[in-house]
């Protein structure tokens, strides 16, 4: 069966297209959904819920803060989708949002440098619990965009949560252990702020024109696609 | 005042902080030593974020009240003025309605100072860095919340007596009412009110200084001009678009049309390209004036109903080292404009979703006192498919944000030259843009478009309402009645909200039989819609508020009522021969020079502060190469919808250098650079459309306007050579500051041209670096004796003799026949060759490549100081394998393609190696 993924967005939300194409080269059935119409109902029959990059609310009161204000009423139903099988994303601004909301451990500061920053990075999977990551067979290449993306981490989520990491020199905002994405406690829900959605073809990798071919950041979809069709 | 005050810390380092720190101490504010920021919420209302944004404030502490300053602490406070768009306001009153809560709220700063400072450089610190009196007050005590002012005024238009003034009334009324209307425009309203035997309202006559503002009308583009010895010229508008009108490219869908030009692109989509300036608001209130200019262009693309899919932009300021006391009054720090400048754009293109994907900065004391900022975007709309156009008894309809008392006169302010007092005057010209507000807009349209649910739009730029629904039922007339228009805040005269060019709105045409579906899709797209009235057979505009008539103007005379405007023009004085003769004893050392300056050196640590990624359709970037960081010469996209393989590229041409010694070969210059550029990447030179952006000074002032007149007749003489046509384009005059004493600062002419260009196999895209070492570098174009205006000259400190780089016939056949080389599969790299000469343009391939190149430029020119450094046009550098390099010889005229060396694994150009060349680009010399 076809999963459905639910991409859910926020006034400003704004790389839902970008993410919509990837899961769906990733063999789901995407939908975009405005926050609210994201209710209980909507859960029950979607196997992955999405909440996709962007400015929600122009960040006015901090990175995914009004976002995040307006899904409380959901982070019971979110939590308990995860803990019965459902699959949960969220990426730079959605990862922001669900830090914010409790569903992931830790915080995110401003980067080190101060400003936004867009590049390509490597992230190596660095956990084996969570299922979006789990079986990646290596690195993976994709671009960061973001202004407050380091990660800050106590010792638990060093030890039990790190799912992503920066590879060497390519730490692009000052995380803590180079600390990309993290994973909750199901190994269901998964926050990164780097964007694999923008590596889903090889002629998107800086680097293609010279033979350059970093991991498809495809990968990590697929693993996540492939996971709701062995329940 | 009612509302509580909340002091929100960030617990960690605030980024903003050592930013300002570095800000003051450039400023030559030596004495602060350590600066805070923290952010002040205002709530007026039974609401407390302290308790239930708990989340939210993770990370961050959060006080109610201000602590006692400390002995050697200096506070500033600052708080928006009241109307200017702020976002965290709009954030605390959703989130507080989300708690049943109805409150007001608004935002400001609290900067906390620490050194001893004396009270000029209190003083200073305020005025120069800290706040921007245009947006903000401030107050070295506890200051409060800028609420707008809600007394409600009445709904009546003041009448103007105009029709009894003599010459002298006439042009003391335009003065002050800062309408910009000169004696014949006001003479030309006043005999069009007596025959209509009455007086005009206030409403009436701002919207014809907007209409006919040279911001909106181009009144010199359409002027009856004149050179001083009698000779005619063709208006410049009609010379343009009679020159695309002859290139006759059956691929131009629609130029000089509407906001935006069209051209075909594949099968699938048409693509959507203008370009704009924002420069005074830019040079008045930066961050704001950047910002609204990326939106703005944006909305032009909206406004041909396409869906926007990159941005680009060209910055001007003056040098970053400029000295603060030189300053003339009024006059912000060149460093502080340009700081504001890129945060305003990064702000807007980033928050927006759009990749910022090409573009230039330039550094020149012409533009201290007046920067340049040019946006423009590129759209994609379904292959073939329009709207209607407006007819008889389609309802007007508003969407997108709502109308408020900012940017009032916005298009007359642009029009008018600039002094010490503009900042104060400009006050409600200048905007913050609101990028969330119009991401929803590009959603809502593209469906609506798609769903055919509307028949005309167009956006609401300079001049609001007034001029968009003015432009819309020129032919038709319309029956418009306010009342409906949601106002951000209670209290605004009737003319404001007809003038006000609130951002983010557009203006549709929708037939009544789909305002239903129409209404409904904008409901659920949660974007803001208002029913105006509706499109009239009687040509006449009618404006109602409150029942009261306010506007009542015939079509025909305010958009064909104003006299032509009657101009001299005279021939530029021949610039001054020096008899200075060049001397370079050390090539290297020159060339390291060039790397670092300012205008030449790479951007990446700005251009990374854009987002070029998202859409995932930029397969070209402004930077790239082995690591990343070597120059793009155009940028190249796959559009969005577009499955047929072809790529977009994207360039700029631009030089402020030789405008002032011939405008002509300016003109010829940079429209080869940019057409050069996006050949050099792979497109089709019979795919190639342009855009124009003109920012002059005064053209009152007969040899400005020769220049302007000489850079046209070029335009149009290098677009027919190269068969590239224009499709669009702006001119922004008037950019001029006159100090205290009198003394006028005109810009150097700038003339920035964006090419885009079809590769029809993005896959067969070329880039700029070196790939393989063994491989040949050839030079394709010929290099002559033309160090005039040279960069060279600017890092030697000295203006030398010689000529400005000339016409090259040679280069259209030659950029065919390059791109017959790429498209076999024959050129391996290839580089542009345009600023510092070929000795610029292999340090930057080897940079790219982090590879070396041995090269010897004798069979280039006998002189080395001409072979390396000359700036001629027409040139690129292309890298092929060994074997090929006759095969492509054959195919350029003899000596148009001439052997200069290899590629090299020692990582070294002229004997630097690659880490000096490395660190010269990036700004520093050792």
């Amino acid at each position: 069966m076809t999963p459905l993924a639910l991409v859910v967005t926020a006034p400003g939300t704004n790389r839902d297209l970008d993410v919509t194409e990837a899961l769906g080269a990733a063999g789901a059935a995407v939908e975009r959904v405005r926050t609210r119409e994201l209710t209980p109902q909507r859960l029950a029959d979607t196997q992955i819920v999405v909440f996709a990059g962007g400015f929600s609310h122009a960040d006015a009161l901090g990175s995914g803060a009004v976002w995040a204000n307006d899904l409380r009423h959901l982070r019971d139903e979110l939590q308990s989708f995860a803990t019965t099988g459902g699959l949960v994303i969220g990426i730079c601004n959605g990862f922001q949002a669900l830090v914010r909301l409790g569903l992931l451990p830790g915080s995110l500061g401003p980067n080190a440098s101060g400003s936004f920053t867009c590049r390509w990075v490597t992230l190596e999977p660095t956990s084996n619990t969570n299922v979006w990551t789990d079986g990646l067979d290596g690195p993976i290449d994709c671009p960061v965009a973001h202004g407050e993306g380091r990660y800050v981490a106590d010792d638990t989520t060093r030890r039990n949560h790190m799912a992503l990491r920066y590879a060497h020199a390519t730490n692009p905002n000052g995380s803590d252990d180079d600390i990309a994405g993290v994973t909750d406690t199901t190994g269901r829900v998964l926050g990164l702020m780097p964007h694999p959605e923008n590596h889903i073809r090889p002629s998107q990798h800086p680097r293609h024109h010279r033979g350059g071919a970093g991991g498809l950041g495809l990968a990590l979809f697929r693993n996540g696609v492939r996971h709701t069709r062995t329940l | 005042m009612g509302a509580r005050r909340f002091v929100v810390r960030s617990a960690g380092p605030d980024p903003r902080a050592a930013e300002l720190l570095a800000a003051a101490h450039s400023l030559g504010i030596t004495a602060v030593e350590g600066m805070a920021v923290a952010d002040l919420w205002f709530v007026d209302g039974d609401f407390d974020p302290a308790t239930i944004l708990d989340h939210a404030l993770q990370g961050g502490t959060f006080e109610h009240t201000r602590e006692e300053p400390l002995d050697g602490t200096t506070i500033v406070e600052t708080a928006l003025l009241p109307g200017v768009t702020d976002p965290t306001g709009v954030a605390l009153v959703h989130v507080a309605a989300t708690r049943g809560q109805h409150i007001r709220a608004a935002s400001g700063k609290r900067f906390t100072i620490t050194g001893a400072l004396t009270a000029r450089d209190v003083d200073r610190l305020v005025t120069r860095l800290l706040a921007n009196p245009v947006i903000e007050s401030a107050s070295l005590d506890a200051i409060g919340p800028g609420f707008p002012d809600v007394t409600v005024v009445g709904p009546h238009a003041d009448v103007i007596h105009v029709t009894d003034l003599d010459d002298e009334g006439l042009a003391k009324l335009s003065s002050a009412r800062g309408l910009a209307l000169d004696l014949e425009q006001m003479q030309a309203v006043q005999r069009w009110f007596r025959e209509d035997r009455r007086e005009p309202t206030d409403a009436e006559l701002e919207t014809i200084a907007q209409t006919w503002s040279e911001h909106c009308a181009h009144t010199t583009f359409r002027a009856a001009i004149t050179w001083t010895d009698g000779t005619i010229v063709i208006p410049l508008l009609q010379q343009l678009r009679t020159c695309t009108d002859e290139i006759a490219a059956p691929w131009v869908r629609s130029a000089f049309v509407g906001n935006a030009g069209i051209v075909a692109f594949d099968d699938a989509v048409d693509i959507a390209v203008k370009a704009e300036t924002h420069n005074h608001p830019s040079a008045v209130e930066p961050f704001g004036g950047a910002n609204t200019g990326v939106g703005g262009v944006i909305r032009d693309v909206l406004g041909v109903s396409a869906r926007p899919i990159a941005v680009t932009d060209v910055l001007c300021f003056g040098p970053s080292a400029t000295d603060v006391e030189s300053l003339p009054a009024g006059v912000l720090h060149p460093a502080r404009i340009r700081s504001g400048v890129i945060a305003g754009i990064a702000d807007y293109g980033n928050k927006i979703g759009l990749p910022t994907v090409a573009g230039a900065i330039v550094h020149d004391p012409g533009f201290i006192a007046n920067p340049l900022v040019f946006a423009g975007c590129v759209g994609v709309r379904a292959a073939g498919k329009d709207v209607r156009g407006a007819a008889t008894g389609d309802r007007i309809v508003a969407v997108g944000g709502r109308t408020g008392r900012d940017g009032i006169r916005g298009a007359t302010f642009s029009s008018m030259t600039m002094d010490a007092t503009t900042g104060e005057v400009a006050g409600a010209s200048v905007q913050i843009g609101d990028p969330i507000t119009e991401r929803l807009l590009i959603e809502f349209i593209d469906d609506a478009f798609q769903q055919s649910l509307y028949s005309a739009i167009t956006d609401c730029g300079a001049g609001g309402f007034s001029s968009a629904i003015g432009e819309m039922a020129e032919h038709l007339g319309a029956d418009v009645d306010l009342d409906a228009a949601p106002r951000k805040y209670p209290g605004l005269a009737p003319w404001e909200v007809w003038l006000s060019e609130a951002q983010e709105r557009m203006v549709m045409a929708v037939a009544p039989e789909t305002l239903d579906a129409f209404t409904a899709l904008a409901d659920e797209h949660g974007v803001e819609w208002c029913d105006l009235g509706c499109f009239r057979a009687d040509g006449r505009l009618r404006v109602t508020v409150a029942g009261k008539r306010i506007v009542d103007l015939a079509g025909h005379f305010l958009h064909g009522g104003q006299p032509q405007r009657l101009l001299t023009a005279k021939r530029p004085i021949a610039p001054v021969v020096v008899a200075q003769t060049r001397r370079v004893d050390d090539l290297a050392g020159a060339l390291l020079e060039l790397l670092a300056h300012p205008s030449l050196r790479s951007n990446e640590d700005v251009v990374r502060r854009y987002d070029h990624e998202i859409l995932g359709r930029t397969i070209g970037r402004p930077y790239a190469g082995a690591a990343d960081d070597g120059p793009a010469d155009a940028a190249v996209l796959i559009p969005l919808g577009s499955t047929s393989g072809a790529g977009l590229a994207i360039s700029i041409g631009v030089n402020v250098r030789y405008g002032d010694l011939d405008a002509g070969l300016m003109a010829e210059a940079v429209i080869d650079e940019a057409i050069r550029n996006v050949v050099a990447t792979g497109a089709d030179p019979d795919r190639i459309c342009l855009l124009d952006n003109f920012s002059w000074g005064d053209p009152r002032r007969p040899t400005t306007l020769g220049q302007l007149v000489l850079a046209v007749e070029a335009c149009c003489a290098a677009a027919s050579r190269h068969r590239a046509p224009f499709v669009s384009g702006k001119d922004s005059l008037n950019n001029e500051y006159v100090g205290t004493d009198g003394h006028r600062q005109a810009v150097p002419p700038t003339l920035v041209i964006t090419a885009f260009g079809v590769l029809p196999d993005a896959s067969k895209r070329i880039t700029s670096d070196l790939k393989e070492p063994g491989n040949t570098l050839l030079v394709i174009g010929p290099t002559r004796d033309e160090l005039r205006g040279s960069h060279l000259d600017l890092v030697l400190g000295a203006e030398c003799n010689g000529d400005v780089p000339a016409i090259d016939d040679g280069a259209p056949a030659r950029y065919r026949a390059l791109h017959a080389a790429i498209a076999d599969g024959l050129i391996i790299s290839a580089h542009d060759t345009a600023e510092g000469g070929l000795a610029v343009a292999v340090a930057e391939m080897a940079i790219g490549g982090r590879l070396g190149a041995d090269v010897d430029l004798s069979a280039v020119h006998d002189n080395p100081v001409v072979a390396w450094f000359s700036e001629s046009c027409g040139r690129i550098v292309v890298e092929v394998r060994s074997a090929n390099t006759d095969g492509v010889r054959k195919r350029f005229a003899t000596n148009e393609c001439v052997v200069i060396g290899t590629v090299s694994a020692a990582p070294s150009v002229l004997g630097i190696g690659l880490d000096h060349l490395v660190a010269a680009w990036r700004g520093h010399v050792a």
